[in-house]
């Protein structure tokens, strides 16, 4: 128990703690300034922007995904229910010089895309396509144990009652995938907004347009503006904090749920 | 089975699905989307990496850089799987077969490195090593080298894959309980015994299973590492930071010959995953029976 403590101390607690020491020699209208500084905050707008749009995303395909995995049976079904986990494994700047030779004016899927006139790569319609790789096993990860012990009887009790499928899914299936669903999104999102290695390679990375909060924290060090990158570093973790504070919320009103049935 | 019974069956299943053009839309919409996301991607890095043949491929990964990028990730893996084991397992023994206040907000600290986002978690160490930083002068006065250097890196990959092995660990030790090891305790054996000949059978798999995802991450680590190696070339260099460099000179084989081996290790270790999730099932099944 001490050794878990003082382990957690070391690798963990400290250097976070520093982080915020740091930050406290600022004031208060320094680090305002830094924060509100044009392109930090474009760099903030553009990586919570996306990460939200990317994080949508994921909820809707990844409930597809889900519900097709453990409702159907179809060739290649379990080959497609392992790969969901390939964003987690594969390494991010894999991820990264992939999808960006993928969607690049001459890839297999950018030459198509870019004869519609879409340009994906260097834009940040790149950056939100890597940011939904990157989310991809959240949502399938989290509402599929609880779809798979979901009790049957509760969608024959409705159909039998008169309730037409839509209405099942939509009115009795769905509430009770609900908690999951929103801690599927809460760490897809959380993921996508300090996602660094998968984006910067596609997002061409150009200041206000398609930089992202994490890529500035990396450009500010290399230009030794400490100050700067331990400002827009707290803010990132501020948001940490408060999204893992709304999936511990959301675990124990799943649990609470759970026992209301 | 009789008529009737055979109706309601067939009714019962009726009732939990969907009809055949949504099934077949949903199927579909899950088929394309993880081939654009997932195959695709993947099936692209082994095409560059041989896109000029399987000699310049093997060139590639000789290369004096790249052999030093490997041993570098291998020496880091070693390092942070090895104290995140160590650490996990204790960890995991601390909140599954003990109660204590506070409990759950040690395992919200447990699990904090993973909505850390990779590059904040290399600048902390940046704060706290670096020139400017807290033990910054101290260390220079010692001559002591942690930024952009070995222990930098093997820190900053530890900080990042804390939470594997104690996450695997948790579930697995609470749904066992402490019943077995009071019994053996009880029976005139050691604390040391007891772990060795009790706990540790009962949880190889999980322990093996945290293990590989750590290891994975470790070796794949790219955001955290970035900040703190220094891209020190042919010294500080892991593989996922060669990949962008040769990446950005325009060395498309080399930069894919080298991610065709990280992706590699993801593939293994997703399949030695989906092996090891049948080995927990069957334990868990077992147990219950």
């Amino acid at each position: 128990m001490g050794l878990t403590l003082t382990w957690l101390s070391i690798i963990v607690l400290i250097p976070l703690a520093g982080l915020f020491l740091k930050s406290f020699e600022l004031d208060l209208a320094q680090f305002v300034d830094i924060i509100t500084s044009r392109r930090t905050l474009n760099a903030l707008k553009i990586s919570f922007g996306l990460a939200f749009l990317a994080a949508l995303v994921n909820l809707v395909m990844g409930s597809i995904i889900v519900w097709a995995l453990v409702r159907y049976r179809f060739p290649g079904r379990r080959i497609f229910d392992a790969i969901v986990d390939v964003p987690f494994a594969l390494p991010t700047a894999v991820a990264g010089i992939a999808l960006t030779t993928l969607f690049a004016q001459n890839g297999w899927l950018g030459a198509p895309l870019a004869e519609l006139g879409i340009k994906v790569s260097y834009t940040p319609l790149g950056i939100f396509l890597a940011m939904v790789f990157i989310g991809i096993p959240f949502v399938v990860r989290t509402v599929q144990p609880v779809l798979i012990d979901l009790d049957p009887e509760i969608e024959e009790a409705a159909a039998s009652l008169g309730a037409s499928r839509w209405q099942t899914v939509w009115r009795v299936v769905l509430p009770s995938l609900f908690p999951a669903l929103l801690t599927g999104f809460a760490l897809a999102f959380a993921r996508a907004v300090g996602e660094y290695g998968s984006v910067i390679f596609i997002a061409g990375n150009l200041p206000n347009v398609s930089e992202i909060a994490p890529l500035l924290i990396v450009i500010r060090l290399s230009e030794f503006r400490y100050a700067d990158a331990t400002a827009i570093a707290v803010v990132m973790l501020l948001v940490s904090f408060l999204v893992i504070f709304v999936i511990n919320r959301l675990q124990r009103w799943a649990r609470a749920q759970e026992q209301a049935y | 089975m009789s008529e009737a019974a055979f109706a309601i069956s067939r009714d019962r299943n009726d009732a939990r699905t969907e009809p055949r053009w949504v099934r077949a839309l949903l199927i579909g919409l899950c088929i394309l989307f993880l081939t654009v996301f997932i195959v695709l991607p993947l099936t692209i890095v082994f095409a560059e990496a041989f896109a000029r043949g399987g000699q310049v491929y093997l060139a590639a990964l000789v290369e004096p850089e790249a052999l030093s990028a490997i041993k570098l990730t291998l020496t880091v893996a070693a390092i942070s799987v090895g104290l995140n084991l160590v650490f996990g397992l204790i960890a995991a023994w601390a909140v599954a077969k003990f109660e204590f206040p506070g409990k759950t907000l040690l395992i919200t600290l447990i699990d904090l490195p993973f909505s850390v986002s990779p590059v904040v978690s290399g600048l902390v160490f940046v704060l706290l090593f670096g020139g400017q930083g807290f033990l910054g002068p101290w260390l220079q006065d010692h001559d002591i080298q942690i930024l952009f250097a070995l222990p930098g890196i093997a820190l900053a990959t530890t900080f990042v894959t804390f939470p594997f092995v104690s996450r695997a660990l948790i579930p697995l030790m609470q749904e066992q309980g402490t019943a077995e090891e009071e019994a053996a305790l009880s029976l005139g054996a050691s604390g040391l015994q007891t772990f060795f000949r009790v706990t540790l059978p009962n949880i190889k798999w999980g322990l093996l299973y945290g293990v590989l995802l750590c290891n994975a991450r470790a070796m794949g680590e790219f955001g955290a590492v970035s900040v703190v190696s220094g891209h020190i070339r042919g010294e500080t260099n892991t593989m996922p930071l060669l990949v962008e460099i040769l990446y950005n000179e325009y060395q498309f084989v080399a930069a894919f010959a080298v991610a065709s081996l990280l992706a590699l290790l993801a593939l293994i270790t997703l399949i030695a995953k989906t092996i090891l999730e049948g080995q927990l099932d069957e334990g868990r099944q077992t147990r219950e029976h």
